[in-house]
């Protein structure tokens, strides 16, 4: 009968490979950030809250990019807009629609301050446009 | 019984082995497969202690009904717009003016690959004129010094696309006018028919 504690070590070691291999993969299992996924953490961590995760995908179903890109005047490059909760509550940035009357209001903070600790400010999803290295 | 030689042996071990890390493959390939059903879940960004982790609508229930492409958000927005299955607003200032230009480009300067036929159009469905003009595109033609190792490193159409709009895969979508076809002159293509 096959039985891996008796044999030798050239068996065993398909054996333990198998094993390894299970912990590996299954460690490494893969990230599925959606394409165009925003995280911002430039202030929100320094200030105790969690990282904000802004899903630019879901904002682009209901306004075209003209609305956040011109009129409410978001720079197109991640990190590159000093986003602050008091700019917000003063009706900039986020709090141009996040004020209950276009979109919920800033009560709800963990709707956006949703993200795992330690998270970099970046854009996710398949592909990023950060700078050289990406492709 | 016989004595199976060093190399029958060894076959037999490396088949072993290659079943084993087969079966392996298969059972990861299927568990992460089974805890994706919530995407948030194990996406890396979401933190599943969050007090609002159950209300945030997912990616597969706000993209259900939209046509359906192979990459980025596997979305068609342009043709979801186009559609109506989606009706984004277009602005939240009044006085805000809405400008579509139905107005295509052929650029050239594209060495051995076919040349860029870009779609005004479709841009500024979504855009306004000065979220690309005068930067990173000036508006006369062929000043810009488009590259695609800038589009690339994320700088002119690479500011969006690999970003959020169709990534940087898909060459043929803009690459799409053959040299060898092509009889017209670049730049300001006479208005088709959509």
């Amino acid at each position: 009968m096959f039985n891996p504690l008796k044999n030798t070590n050239r068996t065993m070691t398909p054996l333990a490979l198998f094993v390894v291999a299970i912990i590996v993969l299954l460690s490494a299992s893969p990230v599925l950030a959606e394409y165009a996924d925003v995280v911002l953490n430039r202030h929100a961590e320094a200030e105790g809250v969690r990282p904000v995760i802004y899903p630019h995908w879901f904002h682009r179903i209901r306004f075209r990019c003209k609305v956040c890109h011109h009129e409410l005047g978001f720079q197109m490059k991640v990190g590159s807009n000093d986003i602050t909760m008091a700019a917000i509550l003063d009706g900039k940035f986020c709090g141009m629609c996040h004020n209950d009357e276009t979109a919920w209001g800033l009560e709800h903070c963990h709707r956006c301050h949703s993200g795992l600790p330690g998270l970099k400010t970046g854009i996710r999803g398949d592909n990023k446009a950060g700078g050289p290295g990406d492709y | 019984m016989a004595i199976r030689s060093k190399k029958t042996q060894w076959v037999e071990n490396k088949l072993l082995l290659f079943v084993l890390l087969w079966i392996a493959g298969s059972v990861c390939c299927f568990v992460p497969a089974a805890n994706a059903k919530d995407v948030f879940a194990n996406d890396g960004l979401h933190d599943p202690q969050g007090p609002s982790f159950n209300e945030l609508q997912r990616p597969d229930a706000a993209f259900a009904g939209f046509p359906v492409d192979s990459v980025g958000n596997k979305v068609r927005w342009v043709q979801a717009l186009r559609d109506g299955i989606i009706t984004p607003r277009t602005n939240i200032v009044p006085d805000t003016t809405i400008k579509i230009l139905d107005m295509d480009l052929i650029l050239g300067n594209t060495g051995d690959n076919a040349y860029v036929r870009f779609p005004h159009r479709a841009h500024t469905e979504w855009l306004d004129c000065a979220n690309c003009h005068p930067d990173p595109f000036k508006e006369k033609f062929g000043t810009s010094g488009i590259k695609m190792g800038a589009i690339l490193e994320g700088k002119f159409c690479g500011k969006c696309h690999g970003a959020v709009a169709f990534p940087l895969t898909e060459c043929a979508r803009c690459h799409s006018v053959k040299p060898d076809t092509f009889r017209g002159k670049f730049g300001v293509q006479p208005v088709e028919k959509h």
